[in-house]
């Protein structure tokens, strides 16, 4: 039977060290996007510390394992934040980090959106409403052939009005996926502005109830709340968990939160060097409160 | 001449059926995925005997195609039986990114292709399968035109590395092929004697090979050589074989069960133009208009792909082959 890594309780140092990983990510993100040109800026910096918790405190993935069925699988159903999945799988040495300088350079295998040609990717996505119904599939096996393997998944909240993830939660619910874990990444725009403005989707957490979830709420950038959350996984057996993770948008650079133009704006210079002169200081005032 | 002159089987979907379940039986990862199409697929069977290994997605194709695919990169072995129609347009992006891009070796079974449906009508015909299919790289295109070009893809089908798309029409097939007849997929299987050269090449795809054959009978009546290819697998496309026939013949035509459009005559004629082989050419099909209301046999008649219009379109074309062949330096090549 598939034992989860997951540790039961975890330690204030282990929160720090988390906080710094989220911290390292964000620089990468920024460098990875203002090396490239290109970016979805805003929805990797809303994303990554889920990202962070994830690779870091709850799921059981890792270079050695990648070749076996039997382990935790992740899916970037959100997959236009791919920048925050890069720096996440670089940092947990599934390629060389050099190869982040190749993001969307001619012939890279590092494009813009996620591919299974970048070790520790498991699904092509890009187009929206897509990344749930293969969640789905890769949890239905666990399932068929009683390993017990946890599929976990990250959606945008834009991407909720596409209607196949609809159809894919009434089959994850049909199912019984407890072994299946869907993130809602809610930061509330999209590139048009704000979601609800766009389509009114609420109340969601009522629709994914309906749908058969069991629903949690988080803080979605708040590292240690998300880690004592995902100890309580499954939330109810036999039901599929959805955590609606509320974020924000361009989260840890201060004059890129909660703006839609920094969707897929990528920072010029004065703008790059101001950003990591505010993950500087994050940095230090993380080590000084930790001192005192 | 009609198709019932040939000795008939059964439907190619029921042994399809029959053939997925003797091989089910001794693979306990092959997995049959319905959208509320398990009767029409002929899968009812299969699921009473394997109730583990069938999986009912519901009227919701996309789902089913991306449900799919995570199941074949778990290891599954994964064949989608659905109405051809809605599988390969409803659910076209989920194979285009989820199975052929994400190189997921999903088997998916479009049942009752082409007109089937017959008077249902255009929301139920898949007369666009073959073209947009050719439009996504890395999935093949088969569509089997009797039984045992059916039981010999399905064979082939289980350890197939790629995205595989199989397309099976409703009615019962008659048997053109003999048991020892050589198949694999890619390559197009010659149902006439071998000759240096023909009169014609009719080149056939599905359920239109049999009248395309039957065609060629009534022409030999009259002294005409043919040669008849079953191409069965619009891709991967087999050039040798096209290329051969066409070299060797006067005149070409094609005859599908699909848009005249994007299709196996689009594909033939493209093929041929950049070969620089150069051959008056009929591309037989549903043509580019709103279908005629009937069953499949009447939208067939309808539009020429019956035994006696396919002779017809034969002789026609040779009639004028033979008059520009009288211009001197022209068709020379």
């Amino acid at each position: 039977m598939f034992v989860a890594a997951t540790p039961r309780s975890i330690s204030p140092e282990a929160i720090r060290m988390l906080k710094l990983k989220s911290i390292l990510y964000r620089k990468i993100i920024l460098k990875i996007i203002y090396s490239a040109g290109a970016g979805h800026t805003g929805g990797s910096l809303s994303c990554v510390d889920i990202l962070n918790v994830l690779y870091n405190h709850v799921m059981n993935i890792s270079p050695e394992n990648l070749s076996l069925v039997n382990r935790d699988h992740y899916i970037h159903s959100k997959g236009h934040s791919v920048e925050a999945l890069y720096a996440v799988l670089a940092d947990k040495g599934f390629y060389p980090k050099e190869l982040l300088d190749t993001v969307e350079q001619y012939g890279s295998d590092f494009i813009g959106h996620p591919t299974r040609s970048v070790p520790g990717i498991e699904q092509n996505t890009g187009a929206l409403g897509h990344g749930l119904s293969v969640s789905v599939g890769m949890a239905l096996a666990s399932k068929l052939d009683g390993l017990g393997y946890r599929v976990f998944t990250i959606l945008g909240d834009g991407e909720l009005t596409e209607g196949s993830v609809w159809e894919a939660s009434a089959s994850a619910a049909n199912f019984h996926l407890d072994n299946l874990v869907v993130i809602i990444d809610r930061n509330t725009l999209q590139i048009t502005g704000r979601t609800e403005q766009v389509m009114a989707m609420e109340p969601l957490e009522d629709k994914f109830l309906a749908f058969g979830y069991s629903v949690r709420r988080v803080n979605g950038n708040d590292v240690a709340e998300m880690a004592a959350l995902f100890e309580d996984l499954p939330f109810e057996p036999g039901k599929p968990n959805l955590v609606l993770a509320h974020t924000i948008k361009g989260k840890g650079i201060s004059f890129m939160e909660d703006k839609s133009e920094w969707h897929h704006r990528v920072p010029n210079d004065a703008e790059y060097a101001a950003a990591l002169l505010e993950l500087d200081q994050a940095e230090k005032a993380l080590e000084t409160e930790y001192e005192h | 001449m009609s198709i019932d002159t040939l000795p008939i089987g059964s439907t190619n979907l029921d042994i399809f059926a029959q053939t997925l379940m003797e091989l089910a039986a001794n693979d306990r990862d092959i997995l049959v995925i319905t959208s509320d199409s398990r009767e029409s697929g002929r899968v009812t069977p299969f699921g009473n005997k394997f109730p583990q290994q069938i999986v009912e997605l519901g009227i919701a194709e996309q789902n089913m195609v991306g449900v799919s695919a995570g199941l074949a990169s778990a290891g599954k072995v994964v064949f989608i039986v659905s109405p051809a129609c809605f599988l390969t347009a409803r659910a076209l992006e989920q194979i285009k990114n989820d199975v052929a891009y994400s190189d997921q070796p999903v088997k998916l079974i479009g049942i009752s292709a082409g007109v089937s449906y017959g008077a249902l009508g255009t929301t139920h015909h898949s007369l666009h399968d073959f073209a947009v299919l050719q439009a996504i790289n890395n999935i093949d295109i088969v569509a089997p035109a009797d039984n045992f070009e059916t039981r010999q893809t399905i064979l082939a089908a289980i350890h197939y590395p790629r995205p595989i798309y199989i397309r099976f029409g409703k009615k019962a097939m008659p048997n053109l092929h003999s048991p020892d007849a050589h198949f694999k997929i890619g390559k197009a299987i010659q149902l006439t004697p071998q000759l240096d050269n023909y009169d014609l090449v009719f080149i056939a795809t599905g359920e239109t090979v049999a009248p395309a054959y039957l065609a060629s009978q009534i022409l030999s009546e009259k002294g005409i050589t043919c040669c008849v290819l079953s191409l069965h697998s619009i891709r991967p496309f087999d050039e040798a074989a096209v290329r051969q026939a066409a070299m060797s013949s006067r005149v070409v035509i094609t005859v599908e069960e699909h848009s005249v459009n994007g299709g196996l005559g689009s594909r033939v004629a493209s093929f041929l133009m950049q070969s620089s082989i150069f051959r008056p050419l009929r591309i037989v099909g549903i043509p580019d208009e709103h279908t005629i209301t009937g069953s499949q046999v009447e939208i067939f008649n309808h539009y020429g792909i019956s035994p006696q219009a396919l002779s017809q379109t034969a002789l026609q074309l040779l009639d004028k082959e033979a008059d520009k062949c009288a211009l001197p330096g022209r068709f020379s090549s």
